[in-house]
């Protein structure tokens, strides 16, 4: 009973999150509201049994999007507004406007209520547990006994594997799009000494969470969010390096994660296995270094993304202009 | 057929419908990118709500790895997004 109260109020404060998120004019108040209901969401998959998804929740969900999110607004004085610079909307578009947000509601009403009848008409015809029934009888031969990475890295490591090349195709997007923004004031005494405390700390965690992820909850992603969440703070601390690589150091890095990967499955693939279908033996010992490098390239990968394009490098910057030297030479 | 599991699958659909909602009105970029955070978080909730089996027995753990995908894609579209909405006023500018 108890347990049903406190799920009514969670779920109350969910939906009501959601909504001055939404409906908040003001869009610094509702990037902070996101990222409220961001933690409140991450209670909600402990309470349903998923430690796994609440610690990635926490760490990217709530803060890293809002970080990024928050980086976006303090980069834009006047609001996002797409056709900002064209004339004002004629008037008497004010009738059609309130028509079409009513129409908008209804809609989206209609929606939630189709998917609420679609799932309770789920959830009525007889269960089938096939799925976790076969995940739970091949745990043993899948190298990890957590069987959340033993999915994401053997059972559907082909998943992860496109993940890790939408991360990489993401981030050369950015990098497309511009350089990287202006770096922040130097920090003050309290925060400086907080940064010296809390970096080493981060480090030290994101290996943690990497090494556990076999048998508890955790693994590449937390892992990565939170090597990038160091990088996060040093930035906004105000010092020029944030632990990033330089040049072609830094492309390694981004591409470790796809790169082990494919090099994993190619190599398994000429060994007479499937492509990914690692021996029992080695599944173990082959996850965690594909672990590795997914955590590298995902923290580089958020990271970059929070410094919002390429960072002005020193070593492709002189590999260019010793390029340009030699093409003056001949 | 769990009280707890069809709560907090009815939250997960009114989060979609809110967040489609916002994602449609509101007239600023960043909000619209906000606004489809939530959807997506609302599918989350939906997802994880279908896993879950009761106190005693461990929860599916298919959905739960969908989800922790679904939330780095996610972070890597968003990202994605800001950096296209702020080229955005730069190219209506050399118009």
């Amino acid at each position: 009973m108890s347990l049903l109260v406190f799920d009514g109020l969670l779920l109350f404060s969910i939906v009501s999150l959601a909504w001055a998120t939404l409906t908040s004019s003001d869009e610094r108040l509702s990037v902070i509201l996101f990222m409220a209901f961001g933690l409140v969401l991450a209670v909600a998959w402990g309470r349903l049994l998923a430690p796994d998804v609440a610690l990635a929740e926490a760490a990217i969900g709530a803060g890293l999007t809002g970080a990024l999110l928050l980086a976006a607004v303090r980069g834009q004085p006047r609001p996002l507004l797409p056709g900002a610079t064209h004339a004002p909307r004629k008037q008497g578009a004010a009738g059609v406007t309130v028509v079409l947000r009513l129409a908008v509601t209804l809609l989206s009403a209609a929606l939630a209520g189709t998917l609420a009848w679609a799932l309770l008409h789920a959830f009525s015809s007889t269960p089938h547990d096939l799925l976790p029934r076969a995940i739970s009888e091949n745990l043993e031969a899948s190298g990890v006994s957590n069987p959340v990475t033993a999915v994401l890295l053997n059972f559907r490591a082909y998943d992860t594997l496109l993940e890790l090349a939408v991360l990489l195709t993401a981030v050369l997007g950015i990098f497309a799009l511009d350089q990287a923004t202006p770096g922040y004031q130097p920090a003050g005494p309290v925060f400086d000494g907080l940064v010296r405390w809390l970096v080493p700390v981060l480090i030290l965690m994101a290996g943690y969470l990497l090494w556990v992820g076999a048998h508890a909850p955790g693994g590449a992603f937390q892992a990565g969010a939170t090597l990038a969440a160091a990088g996060v703070v040093l930035r906004l601390a105000g010092r020029s390096r944030t632990g990033l690589p330089d040049g072609y150091m830094l492309r390694i890095v981004m591409a470790a994660g796809v790169g082990v990967f494919l090099l994993v499955g190619l190599t398994l693939l000429l060994l007479g296995r499937p492509f990914l279908g690692y021996p029992p033996a080695w599944a173990g010992s082959l996850i965690l270094l594909i672990e590795t490098a997914a955590m590298l390239s995902i923290a580089a990968t958020l990271l970059l993304a929070f410094l919002g394009g390429q960072p002005e490098s020193t070593g492709v910057k002189a590999a260019a202009n010793r390029q340009r030297e030699e093409i003056s030479r001949c | 057929m769990l009280t707890t599991q069809i709560l907090y699958a009815l939250a997960g659909c009114v989060v979609v419908a809110l967040g489609l909602r916002g994602a449609l009105l509101h007239a600023s970029l960043l909000q619209r990118i906000v606004a489809i955070n939530v959807m997506g978080a609302g599918v989350f909730l939906l997802l994880i709500a279908v896993a879950y089996r009761g106190p005693g027995l461990p929860p599916d753990p298919l959905p739960h790895a969908l989800v922790l995908t679904g939330i780095v894609v996610a972070v890597s579209a968003t990202a994605l997004a800001l950096a296209l909405a702020r080229r955005l006023p730069a190219e209506q500018d050399d118009d």
